[in-house]
C-alpha cells in the first residue's frame, strides 16, 4: 500500500502522483468514475496499474488516498 | 557545420559509448537519446533519476546541496546551520548568487556560513549538545534572526543524532522556530531528493504556522515559487506581476523571508517557476488549501507573453486588460533588443547542460534570438521533466541525462556548437577547447535573465561571449602559419 495523490491537470485528465518515488503520470483509465462510486483499478500511461478501494468520489481534487500496486511499470 | 541527421546522432551516441566496459555501456545507453517529437512519453527513450555510475565523472550534487543550497539557503532572515563538518557549507557558501536586501549579519544572513564544525569527538559522542549550545550562541549573537534551520550533513544520519528533539527543545527556549531537516548527502541519487526533503520540512514545520492568524488579503494575491533570485531574477519577475495588477505576497525562496513562507497559504495562485525543486510544496498547498498552481516560463519574450496571458486567465478582466497593456508596453523594447542582437547571433547553435528548469525553459529565449538549441540535458531531472522537454526540442537533437564528463566533451567535439551553457565545473574545459561558454547556473556573475528586463541582459551576454574577439586568437601565430601552409600543400 502506498499513498498516492490524484489531481486534474490543465487538460482535464486525472494525474497520478506517488510522492515516495516522485513518480508522476497520467491516468489513462479508472475503473469507476461516477460521483457515487469512484476508484477501483487505475491504469497509468507508463503501463503501471494501481487499485483504489472503490468509494464516493472526493469532493475536491487533488485528493490523497491509499492505493495498492497491482503492476509496476519498471 | 550543418545539423546532424537522426542516424548520425545515433551513431555519435554509439561511438561515444564504445569506450565504456560493457556493463557501464548498457547503463549509460539508457540515459542518452536522440529527440523525437512524436514520442509522448520520455520513458520510452530516456531513463532519468537513477544512481550515477561509479567511476564516471558526474556533475551532480547531494541532497544537502539541494536543501541547504537551493531551497532553504536563500531564505534571508533565517539562519541555516550546516550541521556536521565544516566543508560542506564553507565550500558552497554564497556560490549561488541569491541576491537579497538586508544587512548581512544583522537581519539577513544569506551569504554567511554557520556550521557546527564537527570534530572526531562529536562523531564519537554525538553532536546534540554542541547543536543546542550553537543555537544558544546564535540567539545571543544574532538576536534579529527569525528562525533557524538545521541542515544535516552526512555524518548526522550515520551517527544517529536526534536533531528533532534538540530542535523542539531549543525552539521553546529561544521562542523562534527551529526546523530540523534530514537532508544528509547520501540520501537519494542527486540534489533532487534534497529538494523534496526540504519541501517536506517546510510543509511540516512552517506552512501551517499562521493558519489561524488573520491576513488582509486581496483577490489578486499571488506568490512566486521556485525562483531563487539569481542575479535578481525574482525582482525582475515581480515587476511584471505587479504591473499586471497582482500583489506578490511571497517569494520562494530568493530574497524570501520566513513570514512570507508562512503567509503563502493565503495566496490565490501559486506561480511556479522551477517545477523540479518546488512542485512538492505546490501540490501540497493545492490539496490542503485549494490554491491552484501554474508553471510559467519567464525566459524570452515569446514565452513571457504566453505565460503572462495564462497567468491573467486565472483572474478577472481588469487583470487581463492590464496584462495586455504590459505586453504592449514591452513589445517595442523587446523588438529593439532582438533587432540589435539577432543579426549577430542568428543561426548559432547552443548545447546546454544544466539543472532544474533551465534545460527546457531557456530554449525559447535562444529561439527568440534566432539561435538553435541542439543538445540539452538535466543533472537531476525526472521523467516528467523530459516529457516536457521533448516538445521544446527540435527533432534529432541530443538529449543526455546526468551526462558524464567524457560524454559531454565528446558530444561537443563532434556537434561543434557555437556556444555551450553549463556550470562552473564545465566552463574551463570548453573554453580551453576554444568554445564560447556561458554559465547557466549563476548567469556568469551577470543577470537577471528572467523576465523582460532579464532578456535584454541575456541577449547582450550571449553576444558578448559568442562574438568576443578572443576566440580567433586561440591558436598561436606560428601554429597558424603552419596550418595555412598545410592547407596550401594539400
Ligand atoms: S555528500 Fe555529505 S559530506 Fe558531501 S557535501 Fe553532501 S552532505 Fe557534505
Amino acid at each position: 500500500m502506498a499513498n498516492i495523490m490524484i489531481r486534474r491537470d490543465s487538460k482535464g485528465s486525472y494525474q497520478f502522483y506517488l510522492p515516495k518515488r516522485d513518480l508522476e503520470d497520467t491516468i489513462v483509465s479508472m475503473e469507476f468514475d461516477t460521483p457515487e462510486k469512484w476508484g477501483g483499478e487505475i491504469k497509468l500511461n507508463n503501463g503501471g496499474a494501481y487499485y483504489i478501494e472503490p468509494q464516493v468520489a472526493p469532493a475536491r481534487l487533488p485528493y490523497s488516498v491509499r492505493a495498492k500496486r497491482l503492476d509496476a511499470a519498471e | 557545420m550543418s545539423a546532424l541527421t537522426r542516424e548520425e546522432t545515433q551513431a555519435l551516441i554509439q561511438e561515444v559509448l564504445e569506450v565504456y566496459p560493457e556493463k557501464a555501456r548498457k547503463d549509460r545507453e539508457k540515459h542518452l537519446a536522440v529527440n523525437d517529437q512524436s514520442i509522448e512519453q520520455s520513458k520510452k527513450c530516456i531513463t532519468s533519476n537513477r544512481k550515477s555510475l561509479p567511476g564516471v565523472m558526474t556533475i551532480r550534487g547531494c541532497a544537502y546541496a539541494g536543501s541547504k543550497g537551493v531551497v532553504w539557503g536563500p531564505i534571508k532572515d533565517m539562519i541555516h546551520i550546516s550541521h556536521g563538518p565544516v566543508g560542506c557549507g564553507q565550500y558552497s557558501r554564497a556560490g549561488r548568487r541569491n541576491y537579497y536586501v538586508g544587512t548581512t549579519g544583522v537581519n539577513a544572513f544569506g551569504t554567511m556560513n554557520f556550521t557546527s564544525d564537527f570534530q572526531e569527538k562529536d562523531i564519537v559522542f554525538g553532536g546534540d549538545k554542541k547543536l543546542a549550545k550553537l543555537i544558544g550562541e546564535i540567539e545571543q549573537l544574532f538576536p534579529l534572526h527569525k528562525g533557524i534551520s538545521v541542515q544535516s550533513e552526512c555524518p548526522i544520519g550515520l551517527i544517529g543524532d536526534d536533531i528533532e528533539a534538540v530542535s523542539k527543545k531549543t525552539a521553546k527556549e529561544i521562542g523562534k522556530p527551529v526546523i530540523p531537516v534530514r537532508c544528509e548527502g547520501f540520501r537519494g541519487v542527486s540534489q533532487s531528493l534534497g529538494h523534496h526533503i526540504a519541501n517536506d520540512a517546510i510543509r511540516d514545520w512552517v506552512l501551517g504556522n499562521r493558519d489561524e492568524k488573520a491576513f488582509e488579503s486581496t483577490p489578486y494575491d499571488v506568490t512566486i515559487i521556485g525562483d531563487y533570485n539569481i542575479g535578481g531574477d525574482a525582482w525582475a519577475t515581480r515587476t511584471i506581476l505587479e504591473d499586471m495588477g497582482l500583489r506578490v505576497i511571497a517569494q520562494w525562496s530568493g530574497d524570501g523571508t520566513l513570514a512570507e513562507m508562512e503567509n503563502t497559504p493565503k495566496a490565490k495562485l501559486n506561480l511556479l517557476h522551477c517545477y523540479r525543486s518546488m512542485n512538492y510544496i505546490s501540490r501540497h498547498m493545492e490539496e490542503k488549501y485549494g490554491i491552484p498552481y501554474m508553471e510559467y516560463n519567464f525566459f524570452g519574450p515569446t514565452k513571457i507573453e504566453a505565460s503572462i496571458r495564462e497567468i491573467a486567465s486565472f483572474f478577472d478582466d481588469s487583470i487581463k486588460a492590464k496584462a495586455e497593456a504590459v505586453i504592449a508596453k514591452y513589445k517595442p523594447m523587446m523588438q529593439a533588443v532582438i533587432d540589435k542582437y539577432k543579426p549577430r547571433l542568428e543561426g548559432k547553435r547552443v548545447m546546454l547542460y544544466v539543472g532544474g528548469l533551465r534545460p527546457r525553459h531557456v530554449i525559447g529565449a535562444y529561439e527568440d534570438l534566432g539561435m538553435e538549441v541542439v543538445g540539452t540535458g538535466y543533472e537531476f531531472g525526472h521523467n516528467d521533466d523530459y516529457d516536457r522537454t521533448i516538445k521544446e526540442m527540435g527533432n534529432a537533437t541530443l538529449l543526455y541525462d546526468d551526462v558524464t564528463g567524457l560524454e559531454f566533451e565528446e558530444f561537443v567535439k563532434r556537434v561543434k556548437p557555437d556556444l555551450v551553457g553549463s556550470g562552473i565545473k564545465e566552463k574551463f574545459i570548453f573554453q580551453k577547447m576554444g568554445i564560447p561558454f556561458r554559465q547557466m547556473h549563476s548567469w556568469d556573475y551577470s543577470g537577471p535573465y528572467h523576465s523582460y528586463d532579464g532578456f535584454a541582459i541575456f541577449a547582450r551576454d550571449m553576444d558578448m561571449t559568442l562574438n568576443n574577439p578572443c576566440w580567433s586568437k586561440l591558436t598561436a601565430p606560428w601554429l597558424k602559419e603552419e596550418q595555412v601552409a598545410e592547407k596550401a600543400a594539400a
